[in-house]
């Protein structure tokens, strides 16, 4: 079986220790070396061993991990698998997978591995029918769950997108079979303003995924400021307030301290930036080019000016970096006389909202914390179980899949092409949005069935 | 002759292909007609080809070996281009046919093919004994024996014509119908069913005033279906064409009660794709404009094709309709439109290679299969001669993918989902239509046909040439560097072109919608010289990459499925797990691929995963026993 080499995180995303990216396929070894350091080549490690060393990029080491390396066909899928165990959290384990991606690897459907063993001859009849009872008892469990819940709305949502992007086939469709070719029946203002719509509805939906994976994975907030704004003591205090959960993980740039606290039933990562300013000239130097970095990793920033005294050419360097973000700003030192003026701060960052606290006596934290919230823009969904977030991924990825298929389309439709070509993305759009609803696509089947695992499984 | 390997019976376009096709791959073949005369007849519009993906069946079929190409382009009137503007999967062609010529072109054919005999009987009997054809009998008490046999039927089983209130007898106006044979098919176990299709008026065209009339004329293109026609007719005859108007709308109106359609005179279903005009004005009462082309049905001949007025009314009201056109106000009907209905066999009792499941070697093309359309039978034909041939010699059928040709999306489409009106090809049912352009059927199938043993040496010769030079500047453009420069930015301006911020392949300038091949010639003038024919794949291929990129990935895709088959003796009862429905559907119709499987109505992706997953068992298991 010709195959390409497909990569995923196997283990579910979570607070868990350890996660495991996995790799399989012709070029699986070959790929990971890419992406490896230890004593010796992957390529040269006996098969079923376990190896230590280390993931990078460049020079930047993003994990210690532990590799298995399974050679074909003694392996879960009968090809060559590789297992990286990653240690360093979420965020690393994402880094990891996407290096992998990066060095050839195609990221895998869900349910690609099992598929593949299946293809391959690895799972017998009792197996596969024992995977189909699964598949059924799921579904029937399913309906009584917060997860099919969770499906049943977002295929409501997708179904009529689907349905009206099928329309826009049959309308492109007729209109290359109409037999009058100096009629131009399409009518080309009425199916672009319907292809915008969907795509409109989609950007909706994938913002609700997005809110879906920031419930599982967590929002990754930088707390910016120039230094002895008190970041730290705002951070330590918000910490403690929140029994955090695990403190010190090293985060995806070590020299950033990520912590993790509980906000209301999301984990809220915290990288505070403070570490960077507080060490020598040198990384002072690289200090900007740091932050932004940790800014651009952030969901939202936490921006903390001192309100005890006048802004300073910093704070506005800093208020540059963040004005493209969702920020809140925070006035602290509301223990001291404030001499900030309110129109200072909207001078400083018009669009953000400011609250002023202080750090020291833990006033007003309260109603930051409220503010954060909204700035999260969570409508009081619930945190819900392993499988939505999988379910998700696969959806975001459909759902953001079709929507560059029909961005695609416009682009068809903007142009001098015939229309006829847009109806491919359109197809393929409807395609994507088929995997989320389940409905006939193209009788694609047996993926069908193996979409309904946990991808990487 | 003792013992024919192939029997055809029926001489029409479905007939004609099927026999050409068994003899030529060398089996004794025999075809039997009602009437020698009326040999590929175009019983409704004289024209081959036009849109909805009839000419690149034309093509296909010219690329596997087939005759229709050949033969259109020796006796056409007019040709033309269709859909130009609608992108490279639909653009068509489409030639008016000298009705009379094409025939004779035809008959000459099969009558000078080697192993060909040609023989004028009506078929009363098919021949079966223990589920396998042995030949058929003759009204007139022949038995012709012969290994397989291909029923080309046409509208002539148990064929009634309709006008009006009017029913007769009649496969054609004029012709008997043939019921005996539909009789036997009957006692064979087969369930028949009943479909219906309509022809409109002939008139006589000194009776027409052409100054009211929009001319149309033919294209000064070098134009053909055949890859391997290289002579072109350049004094080509016109149609013409105008608009139905209100008054036509009231006439339709004022008779619409004793239109066949309301009366009930007709009952079989009519292809929904080629409506009467009656049924249009009831479907859109609305709308007063519908085109109306006048054609001519031969170079020695005043009869006029009025198209897009096919009705079966009764014959004062048709005068009426047709008086009421432009140009028209004193025209004589020379035949009145009619309908006619007749019978088919459910399609979905054949397998892919068009041979019945019922009865061995029995194969059947064309409207007996619930088609319509010269194109269409003769694909199938070409098809079934093809597989009545292997399968004399024992070989594999020839069985094409949706992927492949629009012959392998019409036969699925047929066998797989059955008919439930008069199937007409259409470019729209083909899933993966920028792969299967008329300008790549040759590419696409050639190679197949030299395997069958249908292509020359010379054509194989001129075909790998072709296809050679292609692929090699398809190549060349990719690796060809373009630098700007002040004479670049010159070129580029004169063809309305933006010019070059940094150095790209020539292949990314054809890319630019405004940019031809023969425009890049001047920026590199080291490409090479090449002819239409091989410009327009090449155009293609490099304009619309991106697109064939992708809908190559969705064939890919496809494919697993279509390439994970079921095996011939699979017991059905013995799958655990599938519904009650699927299993009756599966048994009903024994698809030969998962991936058919899977397009079967009443077979749900569970079933089909229930079932792919026992097929790779069985396979398994078969394996290490």
């Amino acid at each position: 079986m010709v195959e390409d080499t497909i990569a995923a995180i196997s283990t579910a995303l979570g607070e868990g220790g350890i996660a495991i990216v996995r790799i399989s396929g012709a070029e699986a070894i070959a790929i990971a070396d890419r992406v490896y350091r230890g004593r010796r080549p992957l390529g040269e490690i006996a098969a079923g061993r376990i190896v230590y060393g280390e993931i990078a990029a460049g020079g930047e080491i993003i994990d210690e991990v532990l590799v298995s390396v399974f050679r074909k066909p003694h392996s879960y899928t009968a090809e060559d698998v590789v297992e990286i165990n990653c240690h360093g959290g979420v965020a690393a384990v994402r880094r990891v997978l996407d290096l992998v991606l990066e060095s050839g690897a195609r990221l895998a459907e869900p349910g690609e591995f099992t598929k593949r063993a299946f293809l391959n001859g690895r799972l017998d009849l009792s197996q596969a029918e024992a995977v189909i009872d699964i598949i059924r008892a799921r579904t029937e469990l399913g309906r009584k769950t917060a997860v099919s819940q969770l499906t049943g709305r977002m295929s409501d949502r997708i179904r009529p997108a689907r349905s009206r992007l099928i329309d826009a086939i049959a309308h492109i469709e007729a209109a290359v079979d109409y037999p009058d070719e100096d009629i131009d029946v399409l009518d080309e203002q009425e199916l672009v303003e319907g292809i915008d719509e969907v795509r409109r509805q989609l950007g909706n939906v994938l913002a609700t995924a997005d809110a879906g994976r920031i419930l599982r994975e967590g929002v990754a907030a930088a707390i910016v400021g120039r230094p002895n704004v008190g970041k730290s003591s705002l951070l330590n205090r918000l910490l403690r307030e929140n029994r955090a959960l695990v403190t010190e993980i090293p985060g995806t740039t070590r020299d950033l301290i990520e912590e993790t606290m509980n906000l209301r039933g999301i984990p809220l990562r915290i990288v505070d930036t403070a570490g960077i300013r507080h060490t020598d000239d040198l990384v002072e130097r690289l200090g900007v080019a740091r932050a932004k970095e940790s800014i651009a990793e952030a969901d939202v920033v936490l921006f903390v000016i001192d309100g005890s005294m006048e802004l300073e050419q910093e704070d506005r360097e800093i208020a540059q970096l963040v004005k493209t973000h969702r920020v809140l700003g925070i006035v602290n030192k509301a223990d001291r006389d404030l001499v900030v003026r309110e129109s200072d701060l909207n001078h400083l960052l018009p669009q953000a909202k400011w609250i002023t606290v202080s750090a020291s006596e833990g006033t007003n934290l309260d109603e930051m914390e409220e503010q954060l919230w909204q700035l999260i823009g969570l409508s009081g969904t619930l945190a819900t179980g392993d499988e939505v977030v999988l379910t998700r991924e696969r959806h975001r990825r459909a759902v953001g899949a079709a929507i560059s298929s029909l961005d695609d389309a416009l682009r068809v439709i903007a142009s001098d092409l015939p229309y006829d070509l847009a109806s491919i993305d359109l197809q393929q759009a409807a395609d994507h949005l088929g995997e989320i609803t389940g409905e006939t696509v193209k009788e694609d089947v047996i993926d069908r069935i193996f979409e309904r695992f946990c991808i990487g499984k | 002759m003792d013992r024919y390997d192939v029997i055809v019976v029926g001489g029409g376009h479905a007939g004609c292909e099927a026999a050409l096709a068994s003899a030529r791959m060398g089996c004794e073949t025999l075809l039997l007609t009602m009437h020698l005369d009326t040999i590929a007849q175009m019983s409704c519009n004289p024209a081959i080809g036009g849109p909805a993906a009839k000419s690149h069946l034309v093509r296909e079929i010219d690329a596997l070996g087939g005759q229709m190409g050949r033969t259109i382009d020796r006796s056409y009137l007019n040709i033309r281009e269709l859909n130009q503007s609608r992108g490279p999967a639909v653009r068509a062609l489409r030639a008016q046919a000298d009705k009379k010529r094409y025939q004779r072109e035809m008959i000459y054919t099969l009558e000078t093919e080697p192993h060909l005999s040609l023989k004028q009987a009506l078929v009363t009997e098919l021949l079966v004994e223990g589920g396998t054809v042995q030949g058929v009998r003759t009204k007139s008490g022949v038995s012709y024996r012969g290994q397989t046999l291909i029923l080309t039927t046409g509208t002539f089983l148990r064929g009634k014509i309709v006008i009006g209130d009017i029913r007769y007898d009649g496969g054609r106006q004029g012709e008997p119908a043939a019921a005996e044979l539909s009789e036997s098919l009957e006692q064979l176990g087969f369930a028949l069913r009943r479909f219906q299709t309509a022809t409109p008026p002939r008139i006589d065209a000194r009776t027409v005033d052409f100054s009211q009339l929009i001319e149309q004329p033919g294209s000064c293109r070098r134009l053909a279906f055949s890859y391997e026609t290289c002579e072109y007719l350049s004094d080509q005859l016109p149609c013409w064409y105008t608009h139905t108007n209100s008054r036509t709308i009231e006439v339709i109106k004022e008779n619409l009660h004793r239109s066949p359609i309301e009366t009930g005179s007709v009952t079989g279903k009519g292809p929904r794709f080629c409506p009467s005009i009656d049924r249009k004005v009831l479907k859109f009462p609305d709308q007063e404009r519908h085109m109306v082309f006048l054609e001519p049905e031969g170079m020695y001949t005043k009869e006029l094709y009025v198209l897009g007025m096919t009705t079966a009314m009764p014959e004062d009201v048709q005068i009426k309709i047709i008086r009421s056109l432009p140009g028209m106000e004193n025209a004589e009907l020379m035949r009145p439109g009619y309908a006619v209905e007749y019978d088919y066999i459910d399609p979905s009792l054949l397998t892919p290679s068009l041979e019945n499941r019922k009865v061995k070697g029995l194969f059947t093309a064309g409207q007996i299969n619930g088609s319509s359309g010269y194109e269409e039978a003769a694909a199938q034909g070409l098809i079934a001669g093809i597989n009545a041939a292997r399968l004399c010699r024992n070989l594999e059928p020839l069985i094409l993918d949706r992927s492949q040709a629009y012959i392998g999306v019409m036969i699925d489409d047929l066998v797989t989902k059955g008919v439930t009106e008069p199937y007409r090809m259409m470019t729209s049912r083909a899933e993966y239509r920028l792969m299967l352009r008329i300008d790549n059927a040759d590419m696409r199938l050639t190679d197949l046909g030299r395997e069958l043993g249908l292509i020359s040496d010379t054509r194989y010769t001129k075909f790998t040439e072709k296809k050679e030079l292609v692929s090699r500047t398809v190549a060349l453009l990719g690796e060809t560097q373009i630098t700007p420069s002040a004479r670049v930015r010159e070129i580029l301006t004169e063809l309305g072109s933006g010019d070059l911020a940094k150095p790209v392949t020539a292949a990314e300038i054809l890319q630019r919608p405004e940019i031809k091949y023969v425009d890049l010639k001047r920026l590199v003038p080291s490409i090479p010289e090449l002819s239409e024919h091989v410009t327009e794949v090449v155009e293609i291929e490099v304009k619309f990459a991106a697109y064939i990129e992708r809908q190559q990935r969705q064939v890919e895709q496809f494919r697993g499925l279509e390439d994970l088959k079921i095996p011939n003796d699979v017991d059905y009862s013995l799958v655990p797990g599938l519904r009650t429905e699927a299993r009756e559907r599966l048994k009903a119709v024994r698809p030969l691929s998962v991936g058919q499987a899977a397009r079967l109505a009443g077979v749900s992706p569970a079933d089909v995963s229930v079932l792919a997953v026992y097929i790779r068992s069985v396979a398994d298991g078969g394996r290490t026993e």
